[in-house]
């Protein structure tokens, strides 16, 4: 006798966000990519679809990551003192779907790059590869603000992906990318209350709410991953139960998070029993985004071109039907 | 929670004017305004002194489709006023109602399945409307078991304890909301249940107050569907914020908004 598994009926869909612009467009990519559009948990495809598989967006600085550890900078060899190479770099060896620019040099008590440098920044990567752009500040909240609108325009038409917008700060930012035609990143402190709240602001502006994807914050394996899972769980199940102010694609910002802990990222001297750190950072990275995929990301950003390599496969085989 | 808006019912005054002049302004600036507010669907009734109540139901379900998308309740005691309104409605119409009586659920089942419509069952019969809830059950169960044999799907049957004032039956607030859990019950899939919501504070002095007083008790005791007044925002509000409080959305903090924009 078979046993004949319950199903669920969901009511609505995962909203589906559209990544960079073509030419018809008006932009200048190759190719646009698309996310989200879930109307099943993830890959549980007896009960909907998923018509895009999550895509991976690898990170490139704007100035080489002083503190990122020897196993992580050695497979980018000299291409991480140019942010172009370094972009180029992840496309056409490592196989990114996109790439993710972040600019850290803004930071005051770093470089302090002014608004222009990083516009020319993200002309020259946007030249140098034809993917999608997803573009991010240092982190200072009035440096941002000023630095992401000259990027904004400067990347006008290409429908790139700018973050983030928070519940604090949000208006400029998404004032700008309405002006320019880009898509926002909606970020929230691991909080689905904010998270929906985020939504609801930015879309109150008029923003598209096909244009926003969430970012619910994100913890590396061991630390509070759980936690995130059941975060973006409790958000999809919402959606797919009818919240529209939930119903945006995932994006999760796995690299940081994981890079900075000490079981990805001690070297060989510090922990010698631990292994070959070359494969235990991407081993801890992969895993890390393995638990997303679960949870319902749509976009990974990640570091590590081996924890890339194998998340890809690992799509791959979960979206055989 | 299903919301049902009410107010396009020949009961009023300035409907069953409207119905006699054909306004369709009017009829159809309610059926907007009722939408707007959070109405899913809405009830259609023609009320008492419509001499041709079949060619009024007709227009009101032609005038109503005309501006609104929701779909419609079609309320009458008369079957063939309902059907009249079933042939025309663009969307999955619900039938308001049957009671437990044979020769209603004989009539109405089949119009409901011949039209794919859901139907609201009135526990109660010829003999009137009971005083407790074991009655009301028994009435549940019969409405039940005959949709069950008419091969309808459990889903789009709606069961009514039938709600009286309060001024004149106060032990039967308590029947009714002890029978919205008892319902529960009956079958599996559960039968959705629905209320007639302003019958409680019928002749009252404090009418809004007590409709969602009650409204907010009825969703703690799983109410599925009310048939109210979407106009009355502190009303919306308070069942919002009942949703909210048993899980039903996520909070955040201007979850009234986020109701609304669903």
């Amino acid at each position: 006798m078979t046993i004949e598994l319950v199903k669920e009926k969901w009511v609505n869909k995962v909203n589906e966000l559209v990544l960079g612009a073509e030419k018809a467009r008006g932009g200048t990519r190759a190719k646009a990519l698309k996310a989200g559009g879930e109307s099943c948990l993830p890959f549980v495809f007896q009960e909907g679809d998923m018509p895009n598989r999550p895509l991976i967006a690898m990170e490139v600085w704007d100035i080489e990551p002083a503190d990122w550890p020897q196993a992580l900078k050695a497979p980018f060899g000299k291409s991480l003192k140019d942010p172009s190479e370094w972009a180029k770099k992840c496309v056409q060896d490592f196989k990114a779907d996109l790439i993710c620019l972040t600019l850290e040099s803004a930071l005051p008590e770093l470089k302090n790059s002014t608004p222009n440098e990083a516009a020319k920044t993200v002309e020259n990567v946007l030249k140098a590869v034809g993917c999608p752009l997803i573009v991010i500040g240092c982190g200072d909240k009035n440096k941002d603000n000023e630095v992401l609108s000259q990027c904004s325009q400067a990347a006008k038409g290409e429908n790139c992906l700018f973050g983030f917008a928070t519940q604090d700060n949000y208006k400029t930012l998404a004032a700008s990318c309405m002006a320019d035609g880009h898509s926002i990143i909606a970020e929230s402190p691991i909080d689905i209350n904010i998270a929906k709240q985020v939504n609801i602001l930015i879309t109150d502006m008029g923003f598209d709410a096909n244009r926003i994807a969430m970012h619910p914050t994100t913890g590396a394996l061991g630390y509070g991953m759980e936690y995130v899972y059941s975060i973006m769980e409790r958000g999809r199940l919402a959606a797919l139960m009818g919240d529209k102010m939930l119903s945006e694609p995932f994006i999760v910002f796995l690299g940081p998070e994981v890079w900075k802990v000490k079981e990805a990222k001690a070297g060989a001297d510090e922990a010698p029993e631990w292994g070959d750190p070359g494969k235990r950072g991407p081993l801890w990275e992969a895993t890390t985004a393995a638990c997303m995929l679960q949870a319902g990301a749509d976009i990974l950003v990640m570091r590590h071109p081996e924890a890339v390599k194998g998340v890809k496969n690992t799509i791959e085989e979960l979206m055989k039907r | 929670m299903l919301i049902i808006g009410e107010l396009i019912n020949g009961m009023y005054k300035q409907v069953a004017a409207a119905i006699a002049g054909k306004d369709k302004k009017a009829i159809q600036g309610l059926a907007r305004q009722q939408a707007e507010n959070g109405a899913n669907m809405l009830d259609v009734n023609v009320g008492p002194s419509s001499g041709n109540p079949q060619e009024a139901m007709k227009w009101l379900v032609e005038t109503i489709q005309e501006a609104v998308e929701a779909p419609l309740c079609l309320d009458s005691t008369k079957p063939a006023v309902i059907e009249a309104g079933l042939k025309l409605a663009k969307k999955k119409a619900l039938i308001n109602s049957t009671t437990a009586d044979d020769e209603k659920l004989n009539t109405l089942l089949p119009l409901a399945k011949r039209y794919n419509a859901g139907i609201i069952g009135l526990t109660m019969d010829k003999t009137g409307v009971p005083r407790d809830r074991y009655k009301r059950s028994e009435h549940a169960l019969k409405i039940i078991s005959s949709c069950m044999e008419q091969g309808m799907d459990l889903g789009d049957v709606y069961i009514d304890p039938i709600v009286l004032p309060v001024n004149v039956a106060q032990p039967q607030a308590l029947e009714v909301l002890e029978s919205l859990r008892e319902f529960k019950v009956i079958s599996d899939p559960p039968p959705k249940t629905v209320v007639g919501l302003s019958n409680v504070s019928q002749g009252t002095s404090e009418r809004n107050l007590i409709n969602r007083t009650f409204l907010v008790m009825a969703a703690a005791f799983g109410l599925g569907a009310a048939i109210l007044d979407p106009l009355d925002k502190d009303l919306m509000d308070a069942m919002i914020t009942a949703e909210l409080i048993l899980g039903k959305n996520i909070y955040c903090d201007s979850y009234l908004e986020a109701y609304r924009k669903k």
